[in-house]
């Protein structure tokens, strides 16, 4: 699609959200949430186009919401806060990465869940200090030096997560045209030939890690900014799945899919648990199964699918 | 209205809000203001409770429970004539989709009370949101001593004891009736609880009965599977008592696993949440060993203050869903009869005109209210005064499973940690003198 | 006894245990492996087949039970309930993962992944939240006194015994299955390279329609070995997953032999933790994968694959 087009679908979808957490004052945390989400799922997009899956990005979403939970009693400031956490998320990410990027298919998928697996652990094991699976509350934090009530801190943190959507959108979109984004896609077909162009492969994926593990940072530490409560279990393989999960529900082709994605995703979450508490699980599963089966592209495949039938017509 | 005619219409009104979220129709209910004027047709309570994962062991048979004790109150007249609706919802999936839930029911579904919860993570997420929004919170479940130690709140309130006393009780018990020990080890679950459990448990020991020494810490996975090393363990060391403060599936598993290799006939258990798998394990539990139930929870509590509402009560859970209650269903009871007794004593005290949320949250405080067993009382500080029962199994042939003998009822005020202390300093200064004040054990009617 | 001689003692107990442990952990793991080697799809509703052939096996041993049946029927009835289960729910899952073979393999993952949701919701409505167990095959074949200085500690016959016998079993009678028999034969065709078999005339649907059922089976007979000494309860099949896949990939690729090395050193590795180090306990099957991977990129038994240019 056009980059007018997609400035203008960028705007409207940015209104639409503002516009229905106003008019629906609890959907407002679920949006922030959502989007935050839709950031650490735009890293795995990132893989994705190399044809790896990493199932344990979790871990860099709770390991900046962690960051956020222990250093918001010190530096109660959100704009110092946000960029630290991505920060430390990145430099692990760097550190893991240099050692997973060796790795590809299965062993890439499974060692990162076995180091998503062992944090966990390890938020667990150090009750002391992580006060483990009770987890650690978030202080009060200002925002650009102000105090705001918590209504007003909510919009702010929606508006936030908005404008890093927008941000990192904007700037994967470029990635993946690049030549950076190009070789992401040789490294899934055949990897081997761009080693014989002399592109080191290694470190077209390592670059994508830790770029995914710096978004997937400021999603966590929305998350433990709206939520104001972290708990280990931000790091459990089902939430890393469920990164996966909104991949591919909202679908790979594009970098609108992730967020339309995680607005589904939790949407369809919430209303299947209000629906029937007790067997949301089969609901979301089924969606999920339906998506698949029937849309591979995902939301956005279907959208799009739509918008062409429609100029067709 | 019948329950599930109720339940068909507030599944109408979602699936109404589901379609009008495109249209935005929701929009505009969204943002009304809640009117606080009169009687309101209906008193909607907002209920967390795990329905799926391993908890929901509790979490089922607590919605069990509040649906009979609110359909018995409904057919009753209600509140002051104002019936009730509960709403549940899942805690299974994680603190931020329970905050999610909890924000949406107060601010959609208009909920004028809400229970939560049964994870500690949970209670401590939603206690500072309760009172940011001024909503009415009862902690029906969740045992962690830190909410009301940590923080005040005006709004949130503990409808029962917390881990403190529900440690200190079985091991008091233990120190006065079953004395004669020199060697203790442990086998918790690794998280909070099992820590916190075994570190009070060693403080208290180490407090009233010097020199008792430690053979074996085993902290085995949440949910593990097979504990056959942690037996062998035991079973090699020999420790004269063994604690395990687990519950649900793990604690069934392991006493399972120990009944199968005899370890239950060399070591004394104290298992502080024993009650809950009593009827499960059945005779793989031997008699002697020493039981707790969080609170004075027990079908066949040799006091209740009113033993012909028990006995109903205990009747028809059974009817209704095949076993007896444990003590989730209790815990759930003391909430709803809180709720109850709140608004009974707002209404008095605004001479008959309905209370608004902060009149309503007022009344919880030094609260005196009913439960199934005996009464409960909230403290200033909103932790709840509960009594601690702790009995031994003993086999009885009217039951497939062993009961509870030598039953000893401590009351709230002696095991639960005065206001403004810090449980565990408190726990440090613990005299001698309060085993002498140990209450007799009694054998109930079986 | 000297420090040396009573460890020595408490690594012989923990060698026992360990030894068991590992039995059950290979029975966890070899269903998936197995499925992973021909497919290539990581299957993550094995954990829900898991949960689903404990609650099969514990209903059908109480039901045996129930109606007046000699108990021993409860032994067998652990393998014809993991069978049942195997035949129902493979064939229509491994159906759902063919339609969308053609496409990306984390499609295939993703559908497993809605598989296990489903099934979770699907196992609490027909059994309930409520621990089941059925124990009467620890309780039949009783217990037997292992010497341990003057004292005697007591080990289940089915932990020593019959957990590791189904084990070893199982492992030599796929290893046999697969090397000797033409449809073992055919699977490992396919596990190498499904193009050059079908190209050899193999039909590699029925094929992978094979495996995926004894894939099946062989997670619900996993599940079933469980049953009688642990309570089943929801969430088991999440926790199971996470260890299986950690063996899987600590293997290599489909290996029935690493999957067996593996389970024994997690096995080992854990029972001595338990004695040793009790606080590491919950992260040695994690230690163990990332120390064998670190040193073999493939896995144990990694086949080495020729690079595609």
């Amino acid at each position: 699609m056009s980059r007018y087009a997609d400035l203008v679908l960028t705007l409207l979808a940015a209104a639409f959200v503002l516009a229905l957490s106003w008019a629906v004052p609890w959907l407002r945390f679920v949006m922030t949430i959502a989007i935050a989400k839709g950031l650490a799922v735009l890293g795995i997009l990132l893989l994705l186009r190399a044809g790896q899956v990493s199932f344990g990005h979790a871990l860099y979403l709770s390991l900046a919401a962690y960051v956020v939970a222990f250093m918001a009693a010190r530096i109660p400031e959100v704009l110092l806060l946000l960029p630290l956490a991505a920060v430390v998320a990145a430099s692990i990410g760097l550190l893991v990465g240099l050692f997973v990027s060796r790795y590809r298919a299965i062993f890439f998928g499974m060692l990162n869940l076995a180091l998503s697996m062992v944090f966990y652990s390890m938020l667990d094991k150090f009750y002391e200090v992580t006060r483990g699976g009770d987890g650690i509350r978030v202080p009060v934090t200002s925002f650009a030096g102000v105090v705001l009530s918590p209504d007003q801190q909510s919009w702010a943190l929606l508006i936030l997560a908005l404008v890093l959507a927008v941000g990192f959108g904007a700037f994967v979109r470029l990635y993946l045209l690049s030549p950076m984004g190009s070789a992401l896609s040789a490294l899934k077909t055949r990897e081997a030939r761009l080693e014989f162009m002399g592109i080191p492969a290694r470190r077209i994926l390592l670059s994508a890690y830790v770029l995914s593990a710096f978004m997937a940072g400021c999603g966590g530490a929305l998350i433990a900014l709206s939520t104001r409560h972290v708990t280990p279990a931000l790091a459990y393989w089902t939430a890393s799945g469920e990164l996966v999960f909104i991949a591919i529900l909202g679908g790979a082709g594009s970098v609108f899919g992730p967020f339309l994605g995680a607005l589904a995703y939790e949407l369809t979450r919430t209303y299947a648990a209000a629906l029937v508490a007790d067997a949301w699980q089969m609901i979301l599963g089924t969606v999920l199964l339906v998506v698949i089966l029937f849309a591979p592209g995902g939301l956005w495949g279907i959208g799009r699918a739509l918008v062409v039938r429609g100029r067709q017509a | 209205m019948s329950t599930k005619d109720e339940m068909r219409s507030d599944i109408l009104t979602r699936r109404a809000a589901l379609a009008a979220l495109g249209v935005g129709a929701l929009a505009l209910s969204g943002r009304r203001v809640q009117a606080q004027a009169g009687k309101p047709d209906e008193i909607k309570v907002g209920i967390a409770t795990y329905l799926s994962g391993p908890a929901s062991v509790f979490g089922v048979p607590a919605r069990q429970a509040a649906e009979l004790l609110i359909e018995e109150l409904n057919a009753a007249g209600g509140i002051a004539g104002v019936k009730l609706r509960p709403i549940f919802f899942d805690e299974g999936p994680g603190v931020d989709h329970f905050v999610a839930e909890y924000r949406r029911l107060v601010q959609s579904e208009k909920v004028d009370l809400m229970f939560a919860a049964i994870s500690s993570a949970d209670c401590l997420a939603c206690a500072p949101i309760a009172e940011e929004m001024k909503r009415p919170t009862l902690l029906w479940d969740c045992s962690t001593q830190r909410i009301f130690e940590e923080a005040h709140y005006d709004y949130v309130f503990r409808t029962i004891g917390n881990s403190t006393p529900e440690v200190l009780a079985p091991v008091l018990y233990l120190l006065k009736y079953k004395p004669n020990f020199s060697t203790v080890a442990v086998v918790n679950q690794d998280y909070v609880w099992g820590r916190d459990s075994w570190t009070m448990f060693k403080t208290i020991v180490e407090r009233l009965k010097p020199g008792v020494r430690v053979v074996a810490e085993m902290f085995p996975r949440f949910g593990a599977t097979d504990y056959s090393s942690e037996v062998t363990r035991l079973l090699a060391t020999k420790p004269d008592v063994v604690f395990n403060a687990s519950w649900g599936g793990d604690l069934d598993t392991f006493i399972r696993q120990a009944a199968d290799r005899k370890l239950l006939e060399r070591s004394l258990f104290v298992l502080p949440l024993g009650e809950s798998s009593l009827e499960r394990v059945g005779k793989s539990l031997p008699p002697g060993h020493i039981i707790g139930a969080r609170g004075d929870h027990w079908f066949l509590h040799p006091s209740p203050e009113d033993a012909k509402r028990l006995a109903a009560f205990t009747e028809n859970f059974r009817k209704r869903t095949g076993v007896y209650p444990i003590y989730p269903c209790f815990h759930m009871a003391q909430a709803v009869f809180a709720m109850k007794a709140a608004y009974e004593k707002a209404l008095v005290t605004k001479g008959g005109v309905w209370p608004t949320d902060a009149e309503l949250a007022a009344a919880f405080k030094g609260l005196q209210f009913p439960s199934l067993t005996s009464p409960v009382k909230i403290r200033e500080d909103g932790q709840g005064l509960a009594n601690m029962l702790v009995g031994t199994t003993v086999a009885d042939p009217k039951y497939s499973f062993p009961i509870l003998a030598d039953m000893v009822v401590f009351p709230g005020e002696m095991v639960t940690t005065p206001v403004g202390k810090s449980s565990f300093e408190w726990l440090k200064t613990l005299e001698p003198d309060i085993l002498s004040r140990v209450p007799q054990p009694v054998t109930s009617r079986g | 006894m000297g420090w040396l001689g009573d460890n020595g003692m408490l690594l012989g107990l923990a060698m026992l245990d360990g030894l068991s442990y590992a039995a059950a952990v290979f029975m966890v793991a070899v269903g998936l492996n197995l499925v992973f080697g021909v497919m290539h799809v990581l299957n993550v509703a094995h954990g829900s087949l898991y949960a689903i052939g404990g609650y099969a096996a514990a209903s059908l041993s109480l039901f045996l039970i129930a109606r007046g049946m000699p108990p021993w029927l409860s032994i067998p009835s652990l393998v014809v309930s993991s069978a049942i289960v195997g035949a129902i729910l493979g064939p229509p899952i491994e159906r759902l993962l063919r339609s969308v073979s053609g496409q990306e393999e984390v499609l295939q993952l993703l559908v497993t992944f809605a598989l296990f949701m489903i099934l979770e919701d699907l196992q609490k409505l027909v059994w309930g939240v409520q621990p089941v167990v059925s124990d009467a095959p620890v309780k039949l074949l009783g217990t037997i006194d292992v010497p341990f200085g003057r004292d005697a500690i007591p080990f289940t016959s089915y932990q020593l015994f019959l957990l590791p016998g189904v084990a070893l079993v199982t492992l030599i009678g796929l290893a046999w299955f697969l090397r000797r028999t033409l449809a073992g034969r055919m699977i490992v065709a396919v596990t190498v390279d499904r193009e050059a078999a079908r190209a050899m005339g193999i039909n590699a649907g029925k094929v992978m329609l094979l495996t995926f059922t004894a894939g099946a089976a062989l997670a619900a007979l996993g599940g079933a070995l469980a049953s009688p000494t642990t309570s089943l309860v929801p969430g088991i099949g999440a926790s199971t997953i996470v260890l299986s896949f950690a063996v899987v990939a600590t293997a290599g690729l489909g290996q029935i032999e690493g999957a067996a090395l593996t389970a024994l050193m997690i096995g080992l590795g854990r029972s001595l933790a338990v004695y040793f180090a009790p606080e590491f306990e919950v992260v040695v099957p994690y230690f163990i994968m990332v120390s064998v991977l670190l040193v073999r990129p493939q896995g144990l038994f990694a086949v080495p694959e020729t690079r595609r240019i």
